[in-house]
């Protein structure tokens, strides 16, 4: 055993040169598409807004004091919590979480019907899974619009099979919201946890059942446990965009119920915007997710640890 | 009752995939406590067979009873019968003590008895100490030997075990074959082994049936089944063979007599005896012929010593009969003073009392 990962380090060292190398060009982009754009909002959020948008080269807090504090109109109360923005926050956190349970609802059966096909046709399954991505997401947003409006095809057809007498107000309600954003990230879900439960070993089910496991308990038991690191794979993909998306809130939540998506977007549009607040907005949104995952890392390394 | 005697009864299974007849008609009765074998090439249908009597799949025609009662289609969770699975398929998540457990947790055992017999298991299987451990920190022995636990922990009525041995190397084979004798022996549990090895069948079975496109051979000791195959695919699948084309004679007392087309003749053996007259083909296993002078050979046989092979413990000479075919000699190394042929000269064949046995075609 011990010698074993003798032997992989030895060989990872051998490559170690080549690996660097081959790195670089990732690096580049990641450098270039992902650090420096996120240390300039890191930057912008901490300098004063310009009126008509863009910001003045001034260190200042008061984006993130706008962001917590309600200090009246003029500034000058005693400074008080302010609500709005955080309770836009948790809004937006039980939305992409409504989103995440969907998309894992619909996404596990799927993905597990996938992969027990016969290898010939999974990929066919799977092309199909990715066939509404070829279509941006704006569209495919507006279609759904469309869909689940008031005279649009879907109440027509209750309303035609008598199932009900009145159109059902879907549009611009927080569960088209929430339908929109899990018709959005789907696949985000389905591939990851495909992945998963592909490698799954069915000879593991077998085995359960002899040792007088029901179905329930097999799911539950066995195949969860294992193909576990898919799900949250899946999780992560599907809730962190969810909670930063403004086309399905915009588009299909009328605008009504502003989320963090929308609020950010808002700040870089037009002259109204406020650049500093938005730029302090993604920080903390940022963070946010960053120390949710940090935390979710670090019981996974205790619990590996206790493991070994 | 002698129905309490028989653990398993097969009664004519049919299975089939589609088109593809995977079991063809098989009825075999394995009777209590007894290290059954099913024995064959891949595709022979024995693992199918496992497969239906674990219930993973269902039967298509004909039954099968366990202790008298017809499993039907009942599924494997029901079933008072345990596998060890060819890729042992150990729970990868859970510890060695937690993968022994599983099985009696879903029977519903109280804590203290599930402690007690995951204990007393793992020391049967002499794992004691790496309860703790997961599936990959162990090596391949290792984890047969949880599969093992695992499937005898909730006391099965029957444990079924396809190909366990396969995928270690020949060394711990060899050991595992003896450990799990004396395992079987120990805890009187009815094993079903499914194996293509003929040496582990040979080593381990009280009976063993012998398997072939989905239809049993032959089915008995390892004594019988060696000594006494009834056809010739059961004559090449275990060990070495000659089969030689004779024509039978059937004497004034009934003894049978083979006459080759060279004209050599010797007495011969048969579980269900032909017509006189009658072609058959005739079995003789290497080890049971022996080079003899040329003159002093009484059966006619005699040829040139083709080849000859030093394996250590014995001595393989292939000889070419006059006017005949090529047969195998196996002698036992028994020292220096052995008398050792070369290629080219002329020797004499003969043959063990009994060893001369004809197939049925």
């Amino acid at each position: 055993m011990a010698g074993e990962l003798a032997s992989t380090r030895a060989v990872s060292r051998t490559f170690a040169p080549v690996r660097t190398h081959l790195l670089i060009p990732t690096w580049v982009i990641i450098g270039f598409f992902l650090v420096a754009p996120v240390l300039m909002m890191l930057v912008y959020s901490f300098l004063t807004k310009e009126f008509r948008g863009g910001v003045i080269w001034d260190f200042s807090l008061a984006a993130y004091d706008q962001f917590i504090f309600d200090r009246g109109l003029f500034g000058d109360d005693p400074p008080q919590i302010e609500w709005t923005y955080i309770v836009i926050f948790a809004r937006s956190i039980v939305q992409a979480a409504v989103a995440t349970v969907l998309c894992l609802i619909i996404g596990f059966p799927t993905a597990y019907f996938i992969a027990t096909r016969s290898p010939a046709t999974r990929s066919m399954w799977l092309f199909l899974v990715t066939v509404p991505y070829w279509v941006n997401l704006l569209i495919r947003t507006v279609s759904m619009k469309f869909l689940i409006r008031d005279n649009g095809p879907l109440n027509e057809a209750l309303l035609g099979l008598g199932v009900i007498n009145e159109p059902i107000a879907l549009i611009n309600t927080d569960f088209a919201v929430q339908l929109g954003l899990f018709y959005s990230y789907l696949p985000f879900m389905v591939l990851p946890i495909y992945a998963s439960v592909e490698r799954y070993d069915f000879a593991l089910s077998e085995a359960a059942a002899d040792l007088y496991a029901n179905r329930w308990t097999i799911l539950r038991r066995v195949i969860l446990p294992i193909v576990r690191p898919g799900i949250v794979a899946g999780c992560i993909l599907v809730f962190v965009p969810s909670l930063g998306a403004f086309l399905a809130p915009d588009l299909l939540g009328g605008a009504k119920n502003f989320l963090i998506g929308s609020l950010i977007e808002e700040q870089f549009k037009g002259n109204a915007g406020n650049w500093p607040f938005g730029a302090a907005a993604s920080m903390i949104l940022l963070s946010l997710v960053l120390i949710a995952l940090f935390i979710y890392a670090r019981r996974q390394a205790l619990r590996s640890a206790k493991a070994a | 009752m002698t129905e309490t005697s028989i653990a398993i009864d097969v009664r004519n299974a049919v299975k089939r995939f589609g088109a593809v007849t995977a079991l063809a008609g098989a009825s075999l009765t394995i009777r209590d406590n007894e290290f059954f074998t099913l024995l064959g090439p891949s595709g022979c249908g024995k693992t199918t067979l496992l497969r239906l009597i674990a219930g993973f799949e269902e039967i298509t025609e004909g039954e099968i009873l366990l202790y008298g009662e017809d499993l039907g289609a009942l599924p494997p969770n029901r079933r008072p019968i345990n596998t060890v699975f060819q890729h042992y398929a150990l729970f990868p998540h859970m510890t060695v003590a937690e993968n022994v457990a599983f099985g009696m947790r879903r029977l519903g055992w109280t804590k203290a008895d599930i402690e007690a017999r995951t204990l007393r298991i793992l020391d049967l299987v002499k794992l004691g100490d790496l309860a703790a451990r997961r599936p990959a920190q162990l090596s391949g022995g290792q984890q047969q030997r949880v599969a093992l636990a695992r499937a005898m922990a909730p006391r099965p009525k029957v444990l079924l075990l396809d190909e366990p041995l396969s995928a270690l190397d020949l060394k711990l084979r060899q050991a595992m074959r003896i450990e799990l004798k004396q395992i079987q022996k120990d805890t009187g549990i009815t094993f079903v082994f499914v194996t293509h090895d003929q040496e582990e069948a040979l080593t381990m079975s009280d009976r063993i049936a012998v398997m072939s496109a989905g239809e049993i051979r032959q089915v008995g000791t390892p004594r019988e089944i060696y000594e006494a195959p009834l056809d010739r695919f059961v004559a090449d699948f275990i060990g070495e063979t000659n089969v030689l084309d004779a024509t039978v004679r059937r004497g004034s007392d009934d003894a049978l007599t083979c006459h080759l087309t060279n004209g050599a003749a010797f007495p011969c053996h048969a579980s269900v005896p032909p017509e006189d007259g009658a072609f058959a083909h005739v079995l003789i296993r290497p080890e049971r012929l022996s080079l003899v002078p040329e003159a002093a050979c009484d059966t006619g046989l005699t040829g040139v010593v083709d080849q000859a092979v030093y394996l250590g413990t014995d001595i393989q000479y292939g000889v070419r009969l006059d006017d005949g075919p090529d047969v195998l000699v196996r002698a036992q190394n028994v020292g220096a003073d052995a008398v050792t042929h070369r290629t080219g000269d002329r020797v004499g064949l003969a043959i063990a009392p009994g060893a001369a046995r004809l197939l049925v075609d």
